[in-house]
């Protein structure tokens, strides 16, 4: 009986035979291949160019750690970027409370709100380039709208917003903050979108309202929103650097600097290229992202084996 | 529902709300009706002062005018269309192949390459500048769309992976058994049973790429200079020394320069968000 489906399995071809464990392989190579190229490979050339000296033509001369050594040894350029990046992730996680305030008040069903819900979104979908220039005209010294408006209360601010080192970096967080939380809101309007009526209903009969129901009730089912907005704002805050070139780039007295706009300043600067000390300042940025990511992959890590 | 819908509120309350909506929504906007206004000044109002007025005459055809015959916007435009259609193209037919991959088949280390492409997509674009530059350098590639392109699709490739093998997940594997049994080819599965199923993520994804690929400009100013390769990001910078300070003309340029994002989100609203939202509810 057996041998009737054996001839058969003879004549197939190899791939025929294999089909199912090799089809994959095949499926993944060209995103794979890319993938490697251009993000997975140059990380750790990062990494290595971090080592030398290398104006980004000539040879490359090995200094070992000395980059590093400088970089945690007083640079206070790099002190400056660190610490305003720890800024502008503390405050640019202001999008999410923003961003779920906002879809509250819009998550109704009154006419007209889907036309409402988009305009709000509008400016995630405008380019940060754009929306950096718009606020640096806002930020004007004297004509600027802001400056009027506070020079009311008779508050001056000496050189505008973002010629004052002491406020540029939160003028520009500000400017940051405006499509983050639109970002925010739309995440939290789809989350809200999802909530179980019914437990609403139950926890309204039990006398739950206002605060309790939100903290309570509705913000537990919007863990899987609150995540991903954590993760993108995260991200954002870290990956800040357009924001900065268009409005201030870099100053007032390199006030504003962050790693990724000081990196990029060390590496392509005017002054020769100092490719291995921006790598070095890139390594470092890594290392802080990496803490996060970590975290993001262990959390996704769990989910996909609960849902196995 | 929460907050309580306003029908079964108090009558005052629906009244305050009614008002609060537009209200809150021009002040949210503010920034951007400014520009707009900005954008039809004529000249004569920055230089007496009228910032935030009323225009004092309607330049419209005059400033957008300027913009199209008098600068290389067209140019940064047109190059921002072909460096953006291609990377969208490219990244979500590549992704779609990874994405099908990873959420069909079940094999040794495919959470493990997954997990290799979210990690990808979350590092910071700074680690990768120094060897994608000099890797786009030595192809001979610098300052070329392709350049700009390759990188793009690559870098994306990611974050679509993501989204691809997530989708798949969700459709009904019976369906791919069942083409199994009938001795249909796994590519022939992935063409004609896996493909027509995926439209609305394919639709989601290309709308959120174009809007990406757009609006980036980190990569523009470090793989590209001038006007023969660089998009409409860098372009509005040297747009903007071209006219210093003459306000109406780099509002009315900047507005040129960030309507094809707009326009694709207002035309293709609901993939965007489904696009975007991905993964808020489970």
């Amino acid at each position: 009986m057996a041998d009737i489906a054996s001839p058969t399995a003879e004549t197939r071809s190899w791939y025929k035979r294999n089909e199912i464990a090799v089809t994959p392989w095949l499926f993944l190579l060209p995103g794979i291949a890319f993938f490697a190229l251009y993000v997975i490979i140059p990380i750790f050339q990062s990494f290595w160019i971090s080592f030398y000296e290398w104006d980004g033509l000539g040879e490359k001369v090995w200094v070992g750690t000395a980059h590093y050594e400088r970089l945690l040894g007083g640079d206070r350029k790099f002190e400056v970027s660190f610490w305003n990046n720890i800024k502008w992730l503390f405050l640019y996680l202001l999008a999410i409370p923003g961003g779920l305030f906002i879809a509250l008040l819009l998550n109704q069903t009154v006419r007209g709100i889907r036309l409402y819900k988009s305009l709000f979104f509008f400016p995630f979908v405008i380019s940060q380039v754009v929306v950096g220039l718009v606020f640096s005209w806002f930020y004007l010294p004297n004509d600027g709208l802001f400056d009027i408006i506070v020079g009311t209360f008779g508050i001056d601010i000496k050189g505008g917003v973002l010629g004052n080192p002491n406020t540029a970096t939160y003028g520009i967080i500000a400017a940051g903050l405006w499509p983050q939380t639109a970002y925010c809101m739309i995440l939290y309007l789809t989350g809200l979108n999802a909530v179980d009526p019914e437990q609403v209903e139950a926890a309204r009969l039990d006398g739950a309202k206002g605060w309790k129901m939100l903290w309570y009730v509705i913000l537990p089912q919007l863990k899987p929103a609150t995540f991903i907005a954590f993760v993108v704002t995260i991200i954002g805050a870290l990956r800040s650097f357009d924001f900065i070139a268009v409005m201030t780039n870099g100053g007032p007295f390199g006030s504003t600097r962050v790693l990724s706009f000081y990196m990029f300043e060390e590496s392509l600067s005017e002054f020769g290229f100092r490719m291995g000390y921006g790598a070095a300042i890139a390594v470092v940025l890594f290392f802080i992202m990496l803490f996060f990511i970590t975290y993001f992959l262990y959390s996704m890590y769990r989910d996909e084996k609960g849902a196995r | 529902m929460f907050p309580t819908p306003i029908e079964k509120t108090s009558r005052s309350w629906q009244l305050t709300y009614q008002a609060l909506l537009p209200a809150t929504l021009i002040i949210w906007l503010l920034p951007l009706i400014a520009v707009a206004i900005f954008s039809i000044k004529p000249a004569g109002d920055f230089a007496e002062g009228n910032f935030w007025g009323l225009p004092s005459s309607f330049e419209f055809f005059n400033n957008y005018g300027r913009v199209f015959f008098d600068s290389d916007m067209p140019r940064y435009l047109m190059n921002s269309f072909l460096i953006t259609v291609p990377t969208v193209i490219g990244a979500v037919a590549l992704s779609a192949m990874t994405g099908f991959a990873l959420g069909v088949y079940k094999f040794k280390g495919n959470l493990l390459i997954f997990f290799m492409f979210i990690a990808g997509n979350f590092v910071p674009f700074q680690i990768l500048m120094v060897p994608v530059r000099d890797l786009t350098v030595s192809m001979n590639l610098y300052d070329t769309k392709l350049g700009l392109i390759l990188f793009h699709v690559a870098f994306q490739t990611g974050f679509c992976t993501l989204f691809m093998r997530n989708f798949i997940r969700a459709l009904p594997f019976p369906l791919i058994e069942a083409a199994r049994v009938e001795g249909v080819a796994e590519w022939r599965i992935f063409v004609f049973v896996v493909m027509p199923l995926m439209k609305p993520a394919l639709a989601a994804l290309a709308v959120l790429i174009f809007t990406f690929i757009w609006n980036d400009y980190f990569w523009a100013i470090v793989l590209t200079q001038g006007p023969d390769a660089q998009p409409v990001t860098a372009g509005i910078t040297s747009f903007n020394s071209q006219f210093r300070a003459a306000y109406h003309l780099m509002s009315a340029g900047s507005i040129v320069a960030a309507l094809p994002p707009v326009a694709m989100f207002f035309l293709m609203q609901k993939h965007f968000i489904a696009g975007l939202t991905l993964g808020a509810v489970k």
